[in-house]
């Protein structure tokens, strides 16, 4: 039975879940209680997002607070992870990788290759990215685009409430270090959420719209971005095809391709700064394996490159908007040799 | 070793000096209240973090510095901006996201920066300070100025490995650093009696072989004297400390924080341990300064909080042409 309910939620709702069927699912961060040893209310956040709140009671000593160490307890999930448990740390912010990257990109990703085979880290790291909230430029990157450049790592985009149930149940029950990334602007858009536990699959993209003239491919957000303009789109007639790849790491290039080669245009929507993102990479696996299909340049839509700014003003100009994503697709339309 | 320093009288300063540091006192009291109402109207953008209680520690500390110091702060910064001379009309534009602010609206409440008044940037990551204070101290000592550099750091933050390496690095080097550590009981929900391991946080400096003081933060005359020693020892050549300054902080972690995890210490502490009532009890009774002066002080401070919210509300945002500006100097 599906029920309406936020990304909030179905996150929460999947970390119940598995913490429920798998006692080895354990759950580490800062204040995802909240309140250790304060006079007050012991569950007191739940995580800066709430997503957590109300696990601590429910499964007494699996819920771990830390404190403001992100190196140790980002290394500690790792480590934990090889050695039995299945942890899920919430590194509240992405932008706080640069305080703990060497745990994740040189210990958990390196593991398994270089012990030949022998390990198996199966940790989640979730965390927030994205601009919107007037967090300015050390709360507000898209930075997944670092995580997919590092073999090793499994890199995690949902765009929608289902998505983030499913795929975060799909991360706990991987067996490889998994980057899962929550926009910081969706934590309240809701959608139809079955209630029963499921998993979707990690490198196999949604087609989120059907369409002849030109595919899209966004990530995360960015998809609901893309829908915008689909809509506007099609009342000049223009059928946009959006693909969701759910996973940039790995990556479900034949989705993209099969698309590409029907539409014979692509944009790609990325939120992340324009050099060595998601929109270069699949704009260069398009070049490369679907050339003959295309129909048009390829048009990227991208965050300037600049950190993010403060003033609402500036910011709004900074994030890919529908307007910008019509642009593009008018462009590649209208592209005559 | 740890000293406990109790309330010690300050010979240094005269009648105008005490009444400067209860006008910054003041001023940061007053912004941040201003911005906790303000803040409620939905006007404000972004994450707002007040620094209102802990004003001693900032004032104490800075009024021993002038230009050739540096210091690093928070994201909890507002009050250490104001200490280190910051212009009020300008961080409070900046918080607005206006186009006059301190960072031209790019950086906001929590990158308010003015490096030609050594205030290196309120900060946005939990420990990102105290490194860079061991760069300015490093560049103040090869350069023979005399110069130090204070790292305004939370509890939270003291757990932080970036803020105990740089401890050891600046003890190593025998830098002109000063650490201070802003015990505000809390890390977001987190008590730091839970959070820091050992009693004290001033009990860790003997594992990087500096003093550690610790000092009672509502009490602007034992901050003020803590500080004097320690910045007197970093200029002479005598190295780093760490002072551990003990306090409330009167709001939320964030504006919008419910704080359940909670019980009544901000009431408690606003009635009988405020260090602005303190400060003005104590200077009235020795007959240091008049009520009057302070009074007009308060009267002074309360029309410029007001100028400089009308001024930032009327003025400009930044436009599309500022976006791609300053990423670099020359690309
Ligand atoms: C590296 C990093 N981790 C976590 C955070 C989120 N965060 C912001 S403030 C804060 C609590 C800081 O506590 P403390 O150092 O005691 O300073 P206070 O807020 O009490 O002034 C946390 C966890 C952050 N900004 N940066
Ligand atoms: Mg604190």
């Amino acid at each position: 039975m599906a029920r309406t309910i936020s990304y909030r939620e179905a996150l929460g709702e999947a970390l119940a879940q598995e913490m429920e069927r798998d006692e080895s699912v354990i759950v580490l961060g800062e204040d995802n209680a909240g309140g250790a040893g304060s006079p007050g209310e012991d569950d007191a956040w739940g995580g800066v997002l709430g997503v957590t709140k109300g696990l601590y009671h429910r499964f007494p000593g699996r819920v771990l607070d830390t404190p403001i160490s992100e190196s140790a307890f980002v290394g500690a999930a790792i480590g934990a992870a090889t050695s039995g448990l299945r942890p899920v740390a919430e590194l509240m912010f992405i932008d706080f990788m640069g305080v703990c990257f060497d745990q994740i990109f040189n210990q958990a990703a390196k593991f398994r290759y270089m012990f030949g085979g022998k390990a198996k880290t199966p940790v989640v790291i979730r965390t927030m990215y994205g601009a919107g909230l007037r967090a300015a430029a050390q709360h507000s990157q898209a930075l997944y685009p670092i995580f997919t450049h590092i073999p090793g790592l499994k890199v995690v985009v949902p765009s929608s409430p289902y998505e983030a149930k499913g795929l975060l149940i799909q991360s706990i029950r991987d067996d490889d270090p998994v980057i899962f990334c929550e926009h910081k602007a969706m934590y309240d858009v809701t959608g139809d959420v079955p209630e029963d536990s499921y998993t979707i699959p990690f490198g196999e993209a949604g087609v989120v719209r059907d369409g002849d003239d030109v595919t899209i491919v966004a990530i995360g957000r960015m998809v609901s971005v893309a829908e915008e303009a689909a809509k506007q789109l099609a009342e000049s007639g223009v059928e946009a095809e959006i693909i969701d790849p759910r996973t940039t790491s790995p990556l479900d290039t034949e989705t993209i391709l099969e698309s590409v080669e029907n539409t014979g245009r692509l944009v790609v929507v990325d939120e992340a700064t324009p050099r060595c993102n998601l929109a270069t990479d699949i704009s260069a696996l398009v070049a490369k394996e679907a050339f003959g299909s295309l129909r048009a340049p390829i048009e990227m839509v991208t965050a300037p490159h600049t950190p993010v700014p403060f003033s609402d003003a500036l910011e709004d100009l900074y994030i890919p908007d529908a307007q910008r994503v019509a642009n593009a697709v008018k462009t590649v339309v209208e592209w005559k040799r | 070793m740890t000293d406990t320093l109790s309330t010690a009288v300050s010979h240094e300063l005269d009648g105008n000096a005490l009444l400067d540091a209860y006008r910054t006192m003041r001023t940061i009291r007053a912004f941040e209240e201003r911005l906790h109402d303000e803040f409620a109207t939905g006007e404000i953008p972004g994450f707002v973090h007040l620094y209102a209680g802990e004003e001693a520690s900032a004032t104490g500390v800075c009024l021993h510095l002038d230009d050739r110091d540096a210091i690093a702060s928070t994201h909890r910064g507002h009050g250490h901006c104001i200490a280190k001379g910051v212009d009020v009309k300008a961080m409070m534009a900046e918080i607005y996201g206006r186009r006059t602010g301190s960072c031209h609206g790019k950086g906001g409440s929590m990158h308010i920066a003015d490096l030609s008044k050594g205030m290196l940037g309120a900060n946005g990551i939990v420990g990102g300070g105290p490194p860079l204070i061991c760069g300015t101290a490093l560049a103040a000592k090869q350069k023979g100025t005399g110069g130090v550099g204070v790292a305004f750091f939370g509890d939270g933050a003291s757990n932080q490995g970036t803020t105990l390496e740089a401890m050891n690095l600046a003890s190593v080097w025998q830098l002109p650093a000063i650490f201070v550590a802003e015990n505000n009981g809390y890390a977001e929900a987190t008590s730091s009696t839970w959070s820091v391991a050992a009693d004290n946080i001033a009990d860790r400096a003997a594992g990087f072989g500096m003093p550690g003081v610790i000092v009672d933060g509502f009490d602007f005359f034992a901050v003020h004297e803590a500080a004097a020693e320690a910045i007197q020892r970093a200029r002479e050549g005598g190295g780093p400390t760490l002072i551990e300054v003990k306090f409330t902080r009167y709001f939320g972690h964030f504006e919008g924080d419910q704080q359940t995890y909670r019980a009544g210490e901000v009431a408690y502490a606003r009635e009988n341990l405020d260090c602005l009532k303190r400060f003005r009890a104590r200077v009235t009774e020795t007959g240091q300064v008049e009520a009057a002066r302070l009074d007009a002080v308060d009267a002074q401070v309360a029309d410029l909080i007001d100028a400089a919210v009308e001024e930032a509300k009327a003025a400009p945002k930044p436009t599309a042409a500022d976006l791609e500006t300053d990423v670099y100097i020359e690309y």
